[in-house]
């Protein structure tokens, strides 16, 4: 292990070890709770064999245990192998598509998935790909419509339509 | 040859309008499915299940399987003619592929891999046709302590034989059956892991850890390279077919290797990924042309479609005889089965053997099918590719989003599929293997039944894991592959020792699937 340089090719970005150990943290509590639930519900032997809680006991212990080991081994490491996790450029491309993509889930929740999907594909046409919003609301249209009569239609699989329901003059 | 016979019956089961129209739909989805980002066998297969419900389970599966093939078809039209692996088990495609078809060749590499693959997947159907009956028949004498020991080992190999960290691998296995824990728990009827939430009763179902994981995560994968399209145009004609063919009997070497690989990483979950890394590094060392592998060499495209096909063909066999999936997408078709009401595992051989054979009969013909609709309709689908990614990213993501809500008609899906795609992307990233994961929360349930089983059995002593020569050995086997990195570590240092070298041991990147 000779890195104590830090690669200079290397691009602005948020570092490997941070999300690292982050994430070891975040499965470490996960375990930690997962273990103490179990030992609730009980993790040993009753009368009639082996408690709710015997086999994810074991199973949060080890959560535990592994993700320290891997914690541990980030945090040795921090900031001397000068690894990116992400470039703060690809980070801006992945929130590009992860932000709209949590308005469309929030939008489902509100008008359904025929109306979210819709609106969702236009604006991200028009938003991403600079598209003229009639092309894209027409696009978006076209892709929804065959859904509808895929889903409703002939396979019968009613989908969500929202809190509000704005296809309700459709009948569906 | 009662394996024969029952075959046969199969091939008429297949061979109906109805399911013959079924198949073909399946390998044009699948190969969509396969040339498409973000879509691929496992979550494609995910996202249709819920459409196949009101369908017989025969016709299902067959639709299913289908759309499986074509998938692992269609992975490698993007690598050759775009450099971009439509498919993880495809990324070792790209190597010599895309340098053949940037030197004009693209038809060559195409119709060679393809080729391949259909030799792969062919012997593969071969193993399954006559190894699957007897896998179910020794296995019908299991009781809870020997399928404990064979989900011990399907999850002990992930760890002894994956390339990444051990504790990664561990952890997201675990972090599966974590989630498999959650919801009623089947025994005691108690509550387990759902804090109040009156929505988490159910548990998580696999299906959308599968859609955010795979599609979502994989989404935004992508976009994190900004993708821009740009490859080679394919022609591939009658000609070009026959002189790559004439040229193929030469490579049989390569080919049975690679089958073998393949058909044992299948049946051992190792999965499509790593068992085509593995063929091409092995072909690489062992192939009279191996310094000119990377440059456009035919056999570099040969090696890594032979094993991922044989691999993720025979992933089928220990789903359909021990009801354990060697593979992602086989463990969704195995949500399919439990869905259509069929129990999986070695009893499903004597119980419903229409299905099970009607299956493997349609391995035969899928594959079949799949070669020609590939050789004859690649630019169709490349020009699929030209379609710029602002619209096929949205579009994608409202399909997953579908997939998602409609296993249960719940809402709450659609937020744990963002989530799971999150998860799915950080992972990713940090090399936490998804197929443990996965194949943890589908098996979750039942490992944890067959282990308390084996509990009462015993009254609480795990030597019953060791109660006879059987049960032992398996036993036995996990644990060795369960501490193989420590072992391997420990054998590295001795040897270091005795040289007196402290090079670490350089590791590859891991990627399973």
């Amino acid at each position: 292990m000779n890195s104590e340089t830090i690669d200079p090719g290397s691009e602005h970005g948020i570092q490997n070890w941070v999300i690292e150990t982050i994430v070891a943290i975040g499965l470490f509590v996960l375990g930690a709770v997962v273990a103490y639930n179990s030992w609730l519900l009980g993790a040993g032997w009753r009368d009639d064999g082996p408690g709710a809680g015997y086999f994810p006991f074991y199973i949060g212990l080890l959560i535990c245990v592994s993700s320290a080991l891997v914690g541990f081994g980030a945090i040795r490491r921090a900031g001397r192998d000068g690894k990116v996790f992400v470039t703060y450029e690809q980070l801006r491309r992945v929130l590009t598509v992860l932000l709209p993509t949590l308005g469309f889930v929030i939008g489902v929740q509100l008008v359904g998935i025929y109306v979210g999907s819709i609106l969702f594909i236009a604006v991200f046409m028009v938003w991403v790909g600079k598209y003229h919003w009639a092309k894209s609301l027409g696009i978006a249209f076209a892709v929804m419509a065959v859904a509808f009569l895929m889903f409703e239609m002939w396979f019968k699989v009613p989908l969500f339509k929202g809190a509000f329901n704005p296809l309700r003059f459709l009948g569906y | 040859m009662a394996e024969l016979s029952s075959l046969f019956h199969g091939f008429a089961v297949v061979l109906s309008p109805f399911n013959l129209m079924l198949m073909m739909i399946g390998i044009v989805l699948g190969v969509l499915i396969g040339v498409l980002p973000g879509l691929g066998g496992a979550n494609g297969v995910a996202i249709l299940l819920p459409l196949t419900f009101s369908m017989p389970p025969t016709s299902a599966i067959i639709l299913l399987s289908c759309i499986y093939w074509g998938a692992l078809f269609g992975g490698a039209i993007t690598s050759v003619l775009f450099n971009i692996p439509g498919e993880p088990w495809s990324v070792a495609t790209t190597f010599d592929g895309y340098p053949m078809a940037q030197q004009g060749r693209a038809g060559e590499a195409l119709t060679a891999s393809f080729t391949s693959s259909f030799v792969g997947a062919f012997f593969a159907v071969l193993m399954i046709t006559f190894l699957a009956p007897l896998v179910a028949k020794f296995a019908l004498k299991f009781g809870p302590p020997e399928f404990f020991a064979v989900y011990l080992l399907t999850f002990c190999s992930f760890v002894g034989m994956g390339k990444g960290s051990p504790m990664k691998i561990l952890a997201s296995m675990m972090l599966g059956f974590a989630l498999a824990a959650v919801g009623m728990d089947t025994v005691t009827g108690q509550l387990r892991l759902t804090f109040g939430m009156h929505d988490l009763m159910r548990g998580f179902d696999f299906l959308i850890a599968v859609i955010g994981l795979f599609g979502i995560g994989e989404i935004l994968l992508s976009m994190e390279e900004g993708l821009k399209f740009s490859g080679s145009t394919a022609r591939i004609n009658t000609r070009i077919v026959i002189e790559t063919w004439k040229k193929l009997p030469k490579y049989w070497l390569t080919s049975i290797r690679s089958t073998l690989i393949g058909c044992w990483m299948g049946i051992t979950p190792g999965g499509a990924t790593p068992a085509s890394f593995m063929s091409y590094g092995i072909a690489k060392k062992m192939s009279p042309n191996g310094e000119r592998f990377g440059k456009g060499e035919i056999e570099g495209v040969i090696a890594p479609e032979t094993a991922a096909h044989a691999a993720g063909t025979s992933a089928l066999l220990p789903m359909l005889a021990l009801g354990i999936p060697g593979s992602p997408t086989a463990a969704v078709l195995l949500g399919g089965l439990l869905i259509w009401g069929l129990q999986p595992g070695p009893l499903l051989f004597v119980e419903k053997p229409d299905f099970v054979w009607g299956l493997i009969a349609s391995m035969y013909l899928g594959n079949i099918a799949g070669l020609i609709v590939v050789l004859t309709s690649v630019p169709l689908f490349a020009s699929i590719l030209r379609v710029p990614f602002a619209i096929i990213a949205p579009v994608i993501i409202a399909i997953c989003a579908i997939g998602a809500y409609t296993v249960h008609n719940a809402m709450l899906d659609v937020w744990f599929m963002l989530g799971f795609g999150v998860i799915g992307y950080v992972f990713k990233k940090l090399d936490y293997p998804l197929a443990p994961l996965v194949l943890a929360v589908v098996l979750g349930d039942r490992a944890e039944d067959s282990f308390r089983q084996s509990m009462l059995l015993s009254q609480g002593t795990l030597t019953i894991l060791w109660s006879n020569w059987l049960v032992g050995s398996i036993t036995s086997l996990a644990l060795l592959l369960l501490l193989w990195p420590l072992i391997a570590r420990l054998l590295q240092w001795l040897k270091n020792m005795a040289g007196g070298s402290s090079t670490a041991p350089a590791r590859g990147t891991p990627e399973h699937r």
